[in-house]
This record gives structure tokens, C-alpha cells and sequence, in this order.
């Protein structure tokens, strides 16, 4: 069940030139919070509506959210600093679901911090394959390299681990971990369709985090549609933001 | 501070308070319904019905604007049949009134929803003649007066219970239009629904909407909703239901005042979802600093200059 709460601001670090993390103390909303959830934030009185922020990381009542500053909500957010407080509603949506067995998480960009509390919690461990714009854009390197058994990294530009695709470090860690039970992923649209293609071919199952503009965060303005492989529209919010790969139309 | 008695009375349809949530806004209550009990609102006027079930437009359906959103789900919704199916039975173990919003192709999809949602038990039907975001029914039916009267007159006749027009403000003079649904026998009109309206992106050039257009709502449309409702209150003997960017006390007893028998409350439970809830509480603080019984004492109480 989602709450709505006055948070306060534990800490605002900047990871990079464009992402910032805060830790907030967030009491049972932190408890409940489960892998590939997110949390709505309000921006200020301004702005009308939330700005939805995956889950990094949760440590007992906190947690720990990591954004790329991209509008005026989240430049407002990267505003604030510690002993203020923030207007959470959370946790919202449909998270990862873990395997028995191994996982690959996966991320790109932004989406690589949702990644960590899912590799974190992974319960029969993690490999994970990260990629980045270029080496100055790397965030959460060190903290995925304690999670998980093996990292995989690659960056548009060659800066930082294999000059490519995600995707193409994805191929690699399946075809040496055959162990791997399922593939969790969260970046762009397109690096999520290419690593799912890559998952068909293994033969392993893949679930993506997918994004889409919100309204209300918790599924009764219907906005933020979702087309699905039979043609029904799921929401991003209720329904996702988590859906098994195989259930998005990935033509829309 | 004297206790206010906040009940009202809408087309013969009592209500323990005069805040309802607007159609679209607040799907049939479930998720808002996780965070409090909707028992504690007025009523609630569900998603659109339309007689089909309808998949929606095309993402992205919303934008962000300047004390407000644009959006074009496009009557995303189950169907009528679904409604009564999967939705219905579950609002109706909560103590509040529902009001069911519908759309038709034709006058005759009307009549055929209105007699299923009579039988099917709900308080009222809130006919939308005013949908900005469909091509066919919606809009318009509300913007020529003699299709919103055929309209009116087909939800009438098949139906049990009170029947309330919702009106667009897209047109020249809405009050030729509200008198046309009362002269159809409408029992109630409500105001507004969405002002069409656009954003773009400079970088791409393309309109942040999937469908270029799309309803503006948000506190931006507070005056234009005030204004529209005081014309319509002093057009039509039938009362109104405002609505149109209400987020505060304050602004419901601005509605009030200008002749609205109850208020609507939408986009402002995006921004806080308890927004129904702080709506109603500062209303009555105000009814109450005044010194009124009863917060129906505010309806139509605007001293003109």
C-alpha cells in the first residue's frame, strides 16, 4: 500500500554533471519498498504534477533516490539540501521478480540506478552489465562492483569498458554465465528492445522497466499508456513500470 | 468554531459534502482508495464510460503547463458492461455517490448506457457532451444546441435517475448551451470540462502530445471555470455542479458563491492525492468563520458589482 509522507533530506550528493542522489528518511515507506518500484517526489507548488523516481538503494527506513537533472522539477530537486524535506508518495508500481537462480541486471544511462537495490537483493546473486554515455557520465560503478559477482561495462565513446552497446556486453556475460535464470533491465527504449533480442537468442527470460510521461503515479488518470503485444494499453504506473519483456509491443 | 452542516442536495441526489472528484481524475476509486476512504467524499464521478470498451490515444498523453496539465487519454475505459461488472460492485460498498460519466457515438448509445446504469444502481449520470479528446460523440454534441438537447433528451428518457450534463467551455456562449440541455430536461449541468489546448517542443517541433491537442486543466483554469459557472447559474434554474482547477477551500467557496451547488475536484489530486479531503475541510472553514449552518448557504451568494 502507497503512503503519502514528509520525508526529510538525509543527504544530496552529485554523482556526475547530471545525476544527483538523495537519501531520505522515509520510515515504513522504505520498508515496504520492493525492487523496480518507484517513489512520486513533488517538485515544489509550482509544478503540478510528481516526478517519478526509481528506487537505488534501501537501507532499513532509507532510501535512496538518483536522478539525472533533464527539467525544471528535477532541477528543483537538485536544489534541495540536507534537513529539508521532500513530499513522497510511495512505493508505486509493479517491481522486478526474481528467478530461482542467478540474475543479469541490467541498465543504461539513468536507468542503471533501479539496478543496484535490484542487484542488492538479488537473492542468489547478481552479474551486472552497465553502460554509459562515456566514463565521466559512469555513476555507481564501485557500489554495483561490491554487489555483484562480475560487472560488464561499456560506454558510447570507449572511455569506459567495451566501445558499444549494452546489448553487446549482455551477449558476452550470457555466453559465459549460462547460470543466468532471467535478465532485469531498465535504460532507453531501444537498449531494452536490443537486450531483450539478445535474451530471445539465449533463451532467457527478460523483464524491462519501461518509462513513459505520468499523472497521478498510482493508476486512475491513465495517462502514462503502455502499448502491449496484444494491442491493450497497460499503464506504466500499476501495471509496470516492470512488465516481462515479452509483453510489450516493442513496434509502437 | 460551530459546526457546519455540509450536506447539499444536487438534483434531488443528497450528498454528506458537496466535494465529488471529477471524472477522469480519480479512475472508479481504487487507488485513491488505497491511501484513504473514499467514504469521505461527497460522490464520485467515475472514469468515462463509453457503450465499447476503448484502448485510449496513443502515448504521450499529458503536458505539463504553466499552473496546469494539457492530457488526451481519449475515454480509456472498460465499457459500460464492464463497469457494471468489475467496477460498480466494489464502489458500492463505500458510502458516497456515484455518478456514472458517459460518452456515446450516437444519441441512441446514450439512452442504451443510461437505462444499463439506471438498472444498475447508480446516483446519478453525468452525460459528457464535452469530451475535447475523441473524434466521434464528445464534443460535438456539446457545442451545437440542438444536438445537446437530443442528447439530453435520449439520456432522459432512459433513465431512472437524475441526469447531469456536462458542459464544454470550447464554445462561443455556454449558456445558450446549458439552456438547451435544461429545455431538454436536464436535471443538473456540470462545468467545465477542459479548455482545448497545445504545447510544443521547441527542440523537436512537435507538440508534447501524441494527439497535438488536448484538454488544459489545473488551477490555470480556476477563473475561466468561476466565470462560466456564475453565467450558467444565472442562465438556468437547474443547479450546477462546478468544477475547473479547484485545489483549496478557498476555491470551492469561490464556486459556490458564483452558483455551484457542489464542486469537483480533478487534476489537483495528482499534485496531492488527499486533495478532495483538504478541499472539503477548508470549505467548511470558511462556512464556518461565517458564520453559516449550512455550507449550502454559499450557493449563488456572489454580490455582483
Amino acid at each position: 500500500m502507497p503512503v503519502q509522507k514528509e520525508c526529510p533530506i538525509l543527504s544530496v550528493e552529485r554523482l556526475n554533471a547530471d545525476a544527483i542522489s538523495i537519501w531520505l528518511e522515509c520510515g515504513e515507506l522504505a520498508k515496504a519498498a520492493a525492487v523496480g518500484q518507484f517513489v512520486n517526489i513533488k517538485c515544489g507548488e509550482a509544478l503540478l504534477l510528481r516526478r517519478p523516481i526509481s528506487i537505488c538503494r534501501v537501507e532499513d527506513t532509507r532510501l535512496n533516490v538518483v536522478f539525472e537533472v533533464r527539467g525544471e522539477g528535477t532541477a528543483w530537486l537538485a536544489a534541495r539540501s540536507a534537513g529539508e524535506t521532500l513530499d513522497v508518495l510511495g512505493p508505486l508500481g509493479h517491481g522486478f521478480t526474481y528467478p530461482e537462480g542467478k540474475v543479469l541486471v541490467v541498465g543504461g544511462g539513468i536507468g542503471v540506478p533501479p539496478m543496484l537495490n535490484t542487484a542488492l537483493r538479488a537473492p542468489a546473486g547478481a552479474i551486472a552489465c552497465l553502460g554509459f554515455r562515456s566514463a565521466e557520465r559512469a555513476m555507481l560503478v564501485e557500489e554495483f562492483q561490491r554487489a555483484c559477482e562480475q560487472v560488464y561495462l561499456a560506454s558510447d565513446d570507449g572511455t569506459l569498458g567495451v566501445h558499444g552497446f549494452v546489448a553487446d556486453i549482455v551477449d558476452a556475460a550470457l555466453t559465459e554465465h549460462p547460470e543466468v535464470a532471467a535478465v532485469l533491465a531498465c535504460g532507453p527504449r531501444i537498449m531494452l528492445k536490443t537486450t531483450y533480442d539478445v535474451c530471445r537468442r539465449h533463451g532467457v527470460a527478460c523483464q524491462v522497466s519501461m518509462e513513459e510521461r505520468m499523472g497521478c503515479g498510482i493508476g486512475a488518470c491513465l495517462v502514462c499508456a503502455c502499448k502491449s503485444a496484444d494491442g491493450a494499453y497497460r499503464h506504466v504506473c500499476k501495471d509496470g513500470p516492470v512488465f516481462a519483456a515479452e509483453e510489450v509491443c516493442w513496434d509502437a | 468554531m460551530r459546526n457546519v452542516d455540509m450536506s447539499v442536495t444536487l438534483a434531488g441526489m443528497t450528498m454528506k459534502n458537496p466535494v465529488v472528484v471529477a471524472s477522469g481524475t480519480f479512475g472508479f476509486g481504487r487507488e485513491y482508495g488505497a491511501l484513504y476512504p473514499i467514504d469521505e467524499l461527497g460522490g464520485i464521478c467515475v472514469k468515462g464510460l463509453t457503450f465499447q470498451r476503448r484502448e485510449g490515444n496513443p502515448p504521450p498523453r499529458i503536458a505539463e503547463t504553466p499552473m496546469g496539465i494539457l492530457n488526451s487519454v481519449g475515454l480509456q475505459n472498460p465499457g459500460v458492461d464492464g463497469f457494471i461488472a468489475d467496477e460498480l460492485p466494489e464502489l458500492k460498498k463505500h458510502d458516497l455517490r456515484i455518478i456514472a460519466n458517459i460518452s456515446g457515438n450516437t444519441p441512441e448509445e446514450y439512452g442504451i448506457m443510461c437505462e444499463k446504469l439506471s438498472a444498475a444502481g447508480v446516483d446519478m449520470i453525468e452525460v459528457n457532451i464535452s469530451c475535447p479528446n475523441v473524434k466521434a460523440g464528445g464534443l460535438q454534441y456539446g457545442v451545437v444546441p440542438e444536438m445537446a438537447a437530443e442528447v439530453t433528451e435520449q439520456a432522459k428518457r432512459h433513465s431512472t435517475v437524475p441526469v447531469m450534463v456536462k458542459l464544454s467551455p470550447n464554445v462561443t456562449d455556454i449558456t445558450e448551451i446549458a439552456r438547451a440541455v435544461e429545455g431538454a430536461g436536464a436535471d443538473a449541468v456540470s462545468l467545465i470540462n477542459t479548455l482545448r489546448g497545445m504545447r510544443i517542443d521547441v527542440k523537436t517541433r512537435r507538440p508534447v502530445l501524441h494527439q497535438n491537442t488536448g484538454g488544459l486543466s489545473g488551477p490555470a483554469v480556476l477563473p475561466v471555470a468561476v466565470r462560466m459557472v456564475w453565467e450558467v447559474s444565472n442562465a438556468v434554474r437547474i443547479p450546477v455542479l462546478g468544477m475547473g482547477g479547484i485545489a483549496k477551500g478557498e476555491d470551492a467557496a469561490q464556486m459556490m458563491l458564483a452558483g455551484a451547488t457542489a464542486v469537483a475536484v480533478g487534476t489537483a489530486c495528482f499534485a496531492d492525492p488527499f486533495a478532495p479531503l483538504r478541499v472539503r475541510d477548508g470549505l467548511a472553514a470558511i462556512a464556518a468563520e461565517q458564520g453559516l449552518e449550512r455550507v449550502s448557504q454559499l450557493t449563488g451568494q456572489v454580490q455582483p458589482w
